[in-house]
């Protein structure tokens, strides 16, 4: 029987009940959001379940939404069940003050840099990483760059005569 | 030790060499640096340091509206620059849901194709270079040039390519293309077999990477490894094939996969893949001749939103002078969602994450860059073995320091 989102969904929902919250299915893939405790127990699930086999870590990394008061970070997994070739997306949503998220290294080896990516330029702070220490950007940055905070070019800049360019 | 002269504490006692590689040793190829414990010729122990390069693409990308990021994607693997452009293009027409021509499917599959043949080429000459074989490189080098010719033919650049738009070409293909085109299908198939004929059985070079550099294939999908190197490890993963785009699902093409994963197996499957390539390229084109017509001047998709209008409308057409307009300043919404899109590029699974709240720029746009992903195994990779091997390793891996640090 073809793995479709519908079983996925049934199966989840059947373990975790309405712990998982936000099924969408944009542009096909499924995506839903767990709590961010549950992130580790998720992933474990999806990689046992002999029917679900997600065993591929394709990509991880978050997005900072600002305006999301108490869940500012959201940790994106990307995950890829290679033998029925579904994949689907989940997300856990922290806060901004203790972005504590639980570490998927024990489980996947490939989780290593990106968290290190994602700690590095979010701030997430993975608990139970081997190694967590910024991996792109250098050691002395004290702040996480990537975070909408942060503008990519000062708008008040006057050294700079740009307002032929519409800026 | 006598007592009156003071050595730096733990420096007699310790067995072991550090040994810098890096970051602008020859040998690596690329902007990245290596610390190697040695213990002797034996390596015990490795960190790796990436991230010289780093240029923020992400951050970049959130101020910039959608062709101001082509250029950016040029600057990740650009020994294959073609695919990440059309990989991108490809991630924003599915976002904007625009269905592109057969035609032009075929045209591009030419194009990521060539950059495919010409991503190996290089990284199959350098393992040749590493292993003291330098005539290999020489040689295949000028079939690059070739390739380059095409690309500028199409788009008037050679490595930082920017080619295409979303929804298709700037321009069609021009009788000239077509001509280079067949110049490289008849005059390459002969160098590449001289060039397996060079290593594939030379008893040196099997020597020097049979068994180096090996990994398992469940250690590799756990390291999420792809492209090439999960193949070689024996996983018949390729995007083409479980995720088509670009119409790869109608071409018929074989997906090597070796056994073992070492140095070996990953030139093998490699070489193979260019004649894969070759043969898609061939099939392409026999599918590109057919078209008659009107039909065989088709180059893009009818996207007015995104697609730029010809410059002679632009001067005589209202409408295309407001497009232009809009266009050029990057003045479209562009509809909310998310989509991730992979291609298969030339060293894996070349992943664009892109999100969406309706503006004019990504919201959140993410890379999911393959050899930032298996570059972690290389300490695994390398550990006991000679420091040789891991040089070799190393360039069999097809590490890309552009594509690493973003």
């Amino acid at each position: 029987m073809k793995l479709t989102n519908e079983i996925i969904k049934l199966k989840l929902t059947e373990k975790f009940g309405e712990e998982l919250t936000a099924w969408q299915e944009p542009y096909g893939m499924l995506t839903f959001t767990a709590s961010k405790e549950l992130n580790l127990k998720v992933l474990q699930f999806l990689y046992d379940d002999e029917e679900l086999k997600f065993r591929f870590l394709t990509d991880l990394q978050a997005v900072h939404y600002p305006g999301n008061k108490g869940a500012e970070l959201a940790v994106v997994y990307h995950l890829h069940n290679m033998v029925d070739n579904v994949r689907l997306r989940f997300k856990v949503f922290t806060d901004i003050e203790k972005p504590d998220v639980f570490s998927a290294t024990a489980l996947y080896k490939s989780a290593n840099w990106m968290e290190r990516e994602t700690y590095d330029f979010f701030g997430v702070n993975f608990i139970g990483h081997p190694n967590l220490i910024r991996v792109l950007n250098v050691e002395e940055m004290d702040y996480f760059p990537m975070r909408k905070e942060f503008p990519l070019e000062d708008q008040k800049r006057i050294d700079k005569d740009d307002e032929m360019f519409g800026r | 030790m006598s007592d009156h002269i003071i050595l730096p504490e733990g420096s007699i006692e310790k067995q072991t060499t550090t040994l810098n590689l890096g970051p602008t040793h020859p040998a690596t190829h690329g902007v990245f640096q290596n610390i190697l414990e040695m213990d002797g010729e034996r390596v015990l122990k490795s960190v790796s340091t990436v991230g010289y390069i780093h240029r923020a693409f992400e951050k970049i990308a959130e101020r910039r509206p959608l062709y101001q990021i082509t250029p950016l994607t040029d600057r990740l693997n650009y020994c294959s620059s073609p695919i990440n452009n059309m990989g991108w293009h490809i991630a924003c027409e599915r976002l904007l849901g625009i269905q592109i021509p057969k035609r032009v499917d075929y045209l591009r599959v030419i194009i990521m194709e060539l950059a495919r043949i010409s991503d190996h080429l290089i990284c199959n000459s350098i393992v040749g270079v590493d292993s003291g074989a330098y005539t290999g490189f020489l040689y295949l080098m000028q079939y690059r040039e070739l390739i380059y010719e095409i690309y500028e033919e199409i788009c008037g650049s050679r490595l930082t390519t920017t080619i295409g738009r979303i929804g298709g070409f700037e321009r069609n293909f021009s009788p000239a293309a077509f001509q280079k085109l067949e110049k490289f299908l008849k005059e390459y198939p002969r160098a590449l077999k001289e060039f397996e004929n060079l290593f594939t059985r030379n008893r040196i070079f099997m020597e020097r990477t049979i068994g180096c550099g090996p990994i398992s294939a469940e250690r590799a999908l756990n390291y999420g490894f792809t492209g090439p190197n999960l193949r070689a490890a024996g996983v018949d993963y390729d995007v083409r094939v479980h995720t088509p785009y670009s119409s790869y699902q109608d071409f018929d093409f074989i997906v090597p996969v070796g056994s073992t994963g070492d140095c070996y197996d990953r030139f093998l499957v490699r070489n193979e893949e260019m004649w894969q390539s070759l043969s898609i390229i061939e099939q392409a084109f026999q599918k590109v001749k057919e078209f008659k017509g009107a039909d065989a001047e088709v180059f893009h998709a009818d996207a007015p939103d995104y697609y730029l209008p010809k410059k002679k409308d632009v001067y005589t057409k209202m409408e295309a002078l407001i497009y232009h307009f809009k266009i050029v300043m990057g003045e479209i919404d562009m509809p909310v969602g998310e989509v991730y899109s992979p291609v298969e590029g030339a060293n894996g699974e070349l992943g664009f994450y892109l999100i969406s709240d309706g503006g004019r720029t990504p919201y959140r746009l993410h890379f999911r860059r393959p050899c930032f992903i298996y570059y972690q195994a290389f300490e695994e990779l390398v550990k006991g073995g000679m420091l040789s091997d891991a040089i070799i390793t190393m360039s069999s891996l097809n590490l890309i320091a552009g594509e690493m640090d973003a």
